[in-house]
Formats: C-alpha cells, sequence, structure tokens
C-alpha cells in the first residue's frame, strides 16, 4: 500500500499522541477558551507517551496521516522518571522505519505540552501544520 | 453503506453490537458539528446496532433510556460522543454497569472541548472530524473487552497537609467519620491566616477564637495525631494504601505512616507588592494584612507610629486582576476591606475612608458589609483599569491621585495619613511537596481540581484531594466548605475498605521468548519471568503494574499490549479517523 501525502494540500492531518492527565487537560483547555486550530487534528489518548508504540505512528502515517505529533509530559510525567528519554527513543525508532520506507522524518514530531498549554498547543499546530504543507509528495514503495 | 469494502470482513458470530450516542450538549456540540450527518455516516457500520442524536447524553433521562437500551437491544458495547471524558466518564460507565454491561466496554469521544469548541468556524470540517473520532471509539469499542477492576484493601486513614482552617476542619470531619488522621504542619503553630484575625466577616467572630476552638476539637478526638513542624518528604504505595514520609523539627528522624488518601490543605501566601508599586516601601503606604492586624490592635483611636490616623485611602486589586501578572480576583479583599472599613469607623467615626476600586465584588451576602461601610461615611471612587491611581509622598504628606469614572473626568488628590494596599492571595511556596505529589497547577498557579463543578476536589493524582485556598482564593466558609468536600470524598473512597484499582494494565502476549528487556524497564517491579509448560515467558502482576504502557514498546517480540490501548485498537482508531473518503484514496 502506498502512503500518497499531498504536496501543498490546505490543512494536512495531524494525529496527536496525548496523555490523559497531562496534555489532554492542555488540549481541552484550548477547547474551552475557543481556540481554533484545522479540524484536520484529532487525538488519541495514551496513560504516558512512553506507551506510544513505533509501529503505531508508522501506520498514522502510512495509513493517511500527514503528520504524527507525540505530547510528552516532560518531567512532570507521573509513571516513569525518564520519560522523556524514553519518548525520544520512540520517536529515533519510527523515524528509522520512516527512512527505509522513503517518508520524510519530519512527518513525526515531539514536544511537552503541559496541563494548561493551550495556546502552546495550537501554535505547536499551527506551526507543524504549516511544515507538513510544505514537504514534498512522497509515494512510498 | 459508505465503507462496505473498506470494512474487515466480518462474520456475524464477531460482529459486534453496539450502541452510539451523539451529543448535542444543547447546542455546544450541535451549533458547531451536524450531529445528525455523524450519526448517519456511523449507523450503518457492521458493529453498530443502534445510533441516535441525543439533546444531553449525560441526562437522567437519557442515562435511563440507555440503560433500557443496553438490555433491550443485548448490547455488548457502549459509544458516548459528548464532552471530555474528564467530565463524565465515571457516568456512563456507572449506565453501563447498571445495565449489566460491563463498564470497560464503553467508550468516550470527545466531540467538545477537542472538536465543536475549537471548530467553530468550519462546520463541515467539525462534522468530518466528529465522524472520524466516533468512528474510532466504534473501533475500540468494537475490540473491548470485558474487564474487572483488581480490588485491594484499604487503609482507614488519612494525611492531611496544612494546620489552617481548611486542614483543621478537614481533621475534625475526618475523624468523625471512623478515619484514623494524621494532621501534619509545617509552622510551629496550627491555624494558618485566620489564626492571625481578629474579628472576621462575615459575623465579626474572631478568628483567633474559631482556631481555638477548632483546636480543641482537633485535642478532643484521639484518632487524630498532630505533627507540628512537620512537612511530607515522601510518597509510595498506590491510592487506599500510600506511604508516606514525614520530616519533623531538625534533627529528629523522618516517621512514615500508611494512608489511604491525603487532603491537601496547604493554603496561600498574602501578596507582597514590589518596591514602588503603588507606593509600596513609602512610609505610611501598608497592606491589608499589615492593616487589619493594626486595627484589631487598636482599642481606641488608630495611630500610625505614635501619630493619630484620620484618612486612609484604601487602594484595590494590588496584585489581582493585573493582565500578565496574577489575573484572577482575590474574592475575600473587596469584602474583608469593607469589613475593616467598619471597624475603623467604630473606633472613631470621623476618619475619612476613600476606597479606590475598580469592581466591588462583596457577593451575595457581603453586599450589606458594603452598604454599611458607605453608611457610615466611606467614599467609593472606581479608577480605570489602565489608569490605575498614583502614591507619592509629598514633604509630610502622601497623596493619592485618582481619576473616578463614575463621577467626573478631573483628578482628584486625596491628602491623606496611611494608604491601605488591598493586596490579594498567592499560592504558598510549595515547590518541593507539588513536585513530590505531581499535582497539576492552574494557570493561576493554585493546586487544580478535576473540575470545578463536577469533581471540585478531587486532582488527577487518584487518592490525593485539595481543600481551602490551596486550589485557588477562598473566604473561611468557603474553604471550610471544600474541606468538608474533601472529608465526604474520603469517606466515600475509604470506608467501603476496598478500592478498585485501574485494571488497564499491560499484558503479555504469545511472542514473548523471555528476554527480560520489558522487566529491566519497568520502575515497579510488576514483570517476572514464570514457566509455562516448561518454557519461560514474562508475566506482569495486576496489581504492582501501573498501566504506564512503557515497557511495550522496549519488546522485540511486540508482544506487551496495553488493555484500553492495544495496538489493534490504536490501527481501528487511525483508520477511524481517516475515514473511508482517505482510504479510497489510498487503496487507488
Ligand atoms: C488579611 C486577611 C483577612 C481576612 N479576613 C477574612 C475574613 O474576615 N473572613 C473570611 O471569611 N476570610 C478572611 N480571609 C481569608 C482567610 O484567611 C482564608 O479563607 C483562610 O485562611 C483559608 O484557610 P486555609 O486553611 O485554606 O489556608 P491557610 O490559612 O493559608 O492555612 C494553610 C496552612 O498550611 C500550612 N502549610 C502550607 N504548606 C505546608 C506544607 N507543605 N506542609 C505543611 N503545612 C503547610 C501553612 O503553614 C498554614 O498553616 C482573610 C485573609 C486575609 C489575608
Ligand atoms: S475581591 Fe475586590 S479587591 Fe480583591 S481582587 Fe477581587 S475585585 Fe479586586
Ligand atoms: S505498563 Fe508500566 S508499570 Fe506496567 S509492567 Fe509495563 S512498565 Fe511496568
Ligand atoms: S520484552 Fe517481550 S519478549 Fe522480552 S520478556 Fe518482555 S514480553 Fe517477553
Amino acid at each position: 500500500m502506498g502512503a500518497g501525502h499531498g504536496a501543498g494540500a490546505a490543512s494536512p492531518r495531524i494525529l496527536v499522541f496525548s496523555t490523559a492527565n497531562i496534555s489532554d487537560p492542555g488540549i481541552d483547555l484550548a477547547g474551552s477558551q475557543h481556540r481554533h486550530y484545522a479540524s484536520t487534528i484529532s487525538t488519541i489518548t495514551v496513560p504516558c507517551s512512553s506507551s506510544v508504540q513505533p509501529r503505531w505512528i508508522v501506520y498514522a502515517l502510512e495509513h493517511g496521516f500527514d503528520g504524527v505529533f507525540l505530547a510528552i509530559d516532560g518531567d512532570e510525567c507521573a509513571y516513569l522518571p525518564d520519560c522523556n528519554a524514553r519518548s525520544s527513543r520512540i520517536a529515533a525508532q519510527a523515524q528509522e522505519r520512516l527512512r527505509e520506507l522513503g517518508i520524510a522524518l519530519e512527518r513525526v514530531r515531539m514536544a511537552a505540552l503541559c496541563s494548561v498549554c493551550s495556546e502552546a498547543f495550537v501554535k505547536h499546530m499551527d506551526e507543524f501544520a504549516a511544515l507538513l504543507a510544505a514537504l514534498p509528495v512522497e509515494v512510498a514503495a | 453503506m459508505e465503507n462496505e469494502e473498506m470494512t474487515t470482513p466480518t462474520t456475524d458470530a464477531d460482529r459486534r453490537r453496539i450502541g452510539v450516542y451523539i451529543c448535542h450538549c444543547g447546542g455546544n456540540i450541535s451549533d458547531f458539528v451536524d450531529v445528525a450527518a455523524v450519526r448517519d455516516a456511523v449507523a450503518a457500520d457492521d458493529n453498530v446496532v443502534h445510533a441516535e442524536t441525543t439533546l444531553f447524553a449525560c441526562s437522567d433521562a437519557t442515562q435511563h433510556d440507555m440503560v433500557e437500551r443496553i438490555q433491550r437491544d443485548g448490547l455488548d458495547g457502549l459509544v458516548v460522543a459528548s464532552c471530555s471524558p474528564k467530565l463524565h466518564v465515571p457516568t456512563f460507565r456507572a449506565v453501563a454497569r447498571r445495565a449489566g454491561l460491563n463498564q470497560f466496554q464503553y467508550t468516550q469521544v470527545n466531540i467538545r472541548e477537542q472538536c465543536s469548541w475549537v471548530h467553530s468556524d468550519d462546520r463541515p470540517g467539525a462534522t468530518a472530524k466528529a465522524a472520524g473520532l466516533v468512528r474510532a471509539g466504534i473501533g475500540h469499542a468494537s475490540l473491548s473487552v470485558p474487564l474487572e477492576p483488581v480490588t485491594v484493601a484499604t487503609v482507614p486513614s488519612a494525611l492531611v497537609v496544612g494546620g489552617g482552617v481548611a486542614g483543621l476542619r478537614a481533621a475534625v470531619g475526618l475523624a468523625d467519620l471512623g478515619l484514623g488522621v494524621t494532621l501534619i504542619e509545617r509552622t510551629d503553630h496550627l491555624g494558618g491566616t485566620v489564626g492571625g484575625l481578629g474579628a472576621m466577616f462575615p459575623s465579626n467572630q474572631s478568628g483567633r477564637e474559631l482556631i481555638a476552638q477548632l483546636v480543641a476539637e482537633v485535642a478532643a478526638r484521639p484518632t487524630i495525631t498532630v505533627r507540628l513542624e512537620t512537612e511530607l518528604v515522601a510518597k509510595s504505595g498506590t491510592f487506599g494504601n500510600y506511604e508516606v514520609g514525614l520530616q519533623g523539627p531538625a534533627g529528629t528522624d523522618p516517621v512514615t505512616a500508611t494512608v489511604g488518601v491525603l487532603v491537601i490543605a496547604t493554603g496561600f501566601a498574602s501578596y507582597e507588592p514590589a518596591l514602588g508599586e503603588f507606593g509600596y516601601g513609602i512610609e505610611g503606604v501598608v497592606t491589608l494584612p499589615e492593616f487589619t492586624a493594626m486595627v484589631d490592635a487598636s482599642s481606641g483611636p488608630l495611630e500610625y507610629r505614635g501619630r493619630p490616623v484620620g484618612s486612609i485611602a484604601y487602594v484595590y486589586c494590588v496584585g489581582s486582576r493585573q493582565p500578565g501578572g496574577n489575573e484572577y480576583c482575590s474574592k475575600y479583599c473587596c469584602t474583608a476591606t469593607a469589613h475593616v472599613a467598619v471597624q475603623v469607623a467604630a473606633l472613631d467615626e470621623r476618619v475619612a475612608q476613600y476606597h479606590l476600586y475598580r469592581d466591588v465584588r462583596t457577593y451575595g451576602v457581603y453586599e450589606l458589609l458594603y452598604e454599611e461601610a458607605r453608611k457610615r461615611g466611606s467614599v467609593y471612587l472606581k479608577y480605570a483599569d489602565d489608569e490605575p491611581p498614583a502614591v507619592e509622598r509629598r514633604g509630610d504628606q502622601l497623596v493619592v491621585t485618582a481619576r473616578d469614572t463614575l463621577t467626573s473626568s478631573d483628578e482628584l488628590e486625596i491628602p491623606v495619613d496611611l494608604v491601605v494596599l488591598v493586596t490579594g492571595m498567592v499560592p504558598a511556596e510549595n515547590h518541593d511537596l507539588t513536585k513530590l505529589l505531581k499535582l497539576p497547577l492552574g494557570s493561576d498557579g493554585f493546586y487544580n481540581e478535576i473540575h470545578p463543578k463536577l469533581r471540585p476536589v478531587e486532582t488527577v493524582v487518584d487518592g490525593v484531594l485539595i481543600a481551602g485556598v490551596s486550589q485557588g482564593p477562598k473566604t473561611v466558609s468557603e474553604s471550610v466548605a471544600s474541606a468538608l468536600a474533601a472529608v465526604a470524598q474520603s469517606g466515600a473512597m475509604l470506608l467501603k475498605g476496598q478500592a478498585e484499582l485501574n485494571p488497564l494494565v499491560a499484558v503479555v502476549g504469545d511472542a514473548c521468548a523471555w528476554c527480560g528487556a520489558c522487566a529491566s524497564v519497568c520502575p515497579y517491579d510488576a514483570i517476572s519471568s514464570v514457566e509455562v509448560e516448561g518454557v519461560a515467558v514474562a508475566h506482569i502482576d495486576p496489581s504492582a503494574c501501573k498501566g504506564c504502557g512503557g515497557c511495550a514498546p522496549y519488546c522485540p517480540n511486540e508482544a506487551i499490549d496495553l488493555l484500553g490501548v492495544t495496538t489493534a485498537q490504536v490501527e481501528h482508531m487511525i483508520d477511524g479517523m481517516v475515514g473511508p473518503v482517505r482510504e479510497e484514496v489510498l487503496v487507488s
């Protein structure tokens, strides 16, 4: 199956993996404050960003998403003291696989997002969407 | 149906019977999302036997309908697309339980905070996204399995952190429920701010007396242990069974205690103005706490540094409602100032009192105090948000310059003997405690509850409750009300004697060929090797596993799944979000 990532598409599809206790409240807060972002952005909730399996990221990019964003808890993670390093490892492993598939590594992004980071979330989304829209088309083998 | 060729072929036997409810939320959702179109987009799904829109999914009537529907149609999955899961997961889990459906076969979909409210400018986009999210929810529910919560025995005791009015009242209430209480206070005395106050609004009761009464109540209950000069320094274990480490005065050994819940009542600090802020630092410029102490100590006409005080200007909202600073209203200060002005008038009715305010927020019954202050001669002048009063000393004279927006546009120069800066509340310094408990802070820096109305004293950390001003500005009666709410919640959690642990833990599948990688990365020692038919495989202890999922990405065989977010569920959700349209593009 091929992944068609459209160049210049007005609103790239972005999948956000977000944590239930920390970044989800931040993303929900963007809603309570009625801050707008593109409707092509959707979220899947996980307990901890360190539970995201690299193959999920690859699967999303192969099945129609243009970008995957990992919202991580950084030092705030309630589960794992080394959560940052673990999440980075997951992103790197996903990127390794993307390289083999000929998919741009920039399609995976990661940033810390706190429980009141509503403005930061929207900014991340706007920036990521702009970056994805500028990437060249790829049709992986 | 729209995506027939895309659906994984299912035999009747593995088709699910899922009911889907799509909520209008009054108009919060349906004003921006075509909920009927969303229903139509999912109604024909192989696994869906019933889909409907509803005005309020959480209403009693709809909950009742859901129970009936689940029973009548023999549903084995429930999807509710409404608000954030933070609000109503407990509500709909209870619906499932009442109907005899396993509560973990219900899936919540957030089409309000994460859809209608953020795409209110894009109805087609919001509708398409909502349909994708609901399809994802159906995909998730279609792979749900019945799960039973692991139950553990709970300890019938609580730790209360902070010995102010909220912490003291909580301790008494908890003891009266039959729970053992350890109350720790970091200073060498109980009472917090109230312990230092004289007559308080609204009833003129003395703060010192109120605290003395509460301390006597505490002393009368042998099941309460008070530890002064003590802080919480360690916490481990799980909800219902926390082991806490308490560090007493320097030189003493730390002690440990086992408690079921923690009530955090660490209060606040008064805002400390910067030097020069409204003249702070100039002689004769004092803060509200300094002034109430002065008035409390006076039995005759007021004096400041040996000189009589004949006129006072109060500058309101210092350190509160400041754009870019503390943006919130501190709530107690308008009323405390009206109250102290009435006391000043009672000491000496000739004192001229000028109140330079932005808005008078003497809410509810406190309005009467505002009336009384005015009757007794207080003059209220409203200054504009962008034109705060200036305070300066000219020779021997303090002068406040302000413009009253309600009466004239002329600038007023008011010579006064004393300026009182009506300072607000700021969070108490508690960096270490916040970090230790991983408590989330709101944008105001106070501790954050899960929901201000629905779950007002619970935090996202299981079994850690908040009370009093630690949560945000409150009066004494509001602080006590929240303390009692924390007591009731603690009772609900502990009096059953057992707690349910989250059953959404990691599980090991057939692909495991014991390599130990997962065990070495689990910080909770939940993974060990067991022999199954002579072969070593990994085993995860469900009562030790926290459900973080951190082990799964380390398994070279991808043998570990986290219940609730299994790889198959995530892939179904991704398929659902992308939807039939995009899939056609992909396949072509
Ligand atoms: C000048 C002034 C006048 C007021 N007048 C009135 C009035 O007339 N009527 C009214 O209703 N309200 C009044 N208030 C508001 C009232 O003071 C508060 O509502 C009340 O103090 C809140 O109680 P609390 O227990 O939440 O916090 P606090 O009073 O702040 O008590 C918190 C306690 O926790 C302790 N603590 C903090 N951190 C830790 C830690 N890490 N470990 C252990 N202990 C810790 C503190 O030392 C303190 O003893 C007034 C406030 C001020 C500033
Ligand atoms: S209660 Fe009054 S003085 Fe205090 S912050 Fe609110 S408006 Fe300002
Ligand atoms: S999910 Fe987390 S706590 Fe559970 S076994 Fe894996 S690493 Fe340990
Ligand atoms: S990492 Fe995977 S294969 Fe290795 S022991 Fe754990 S579950 Fe088994």
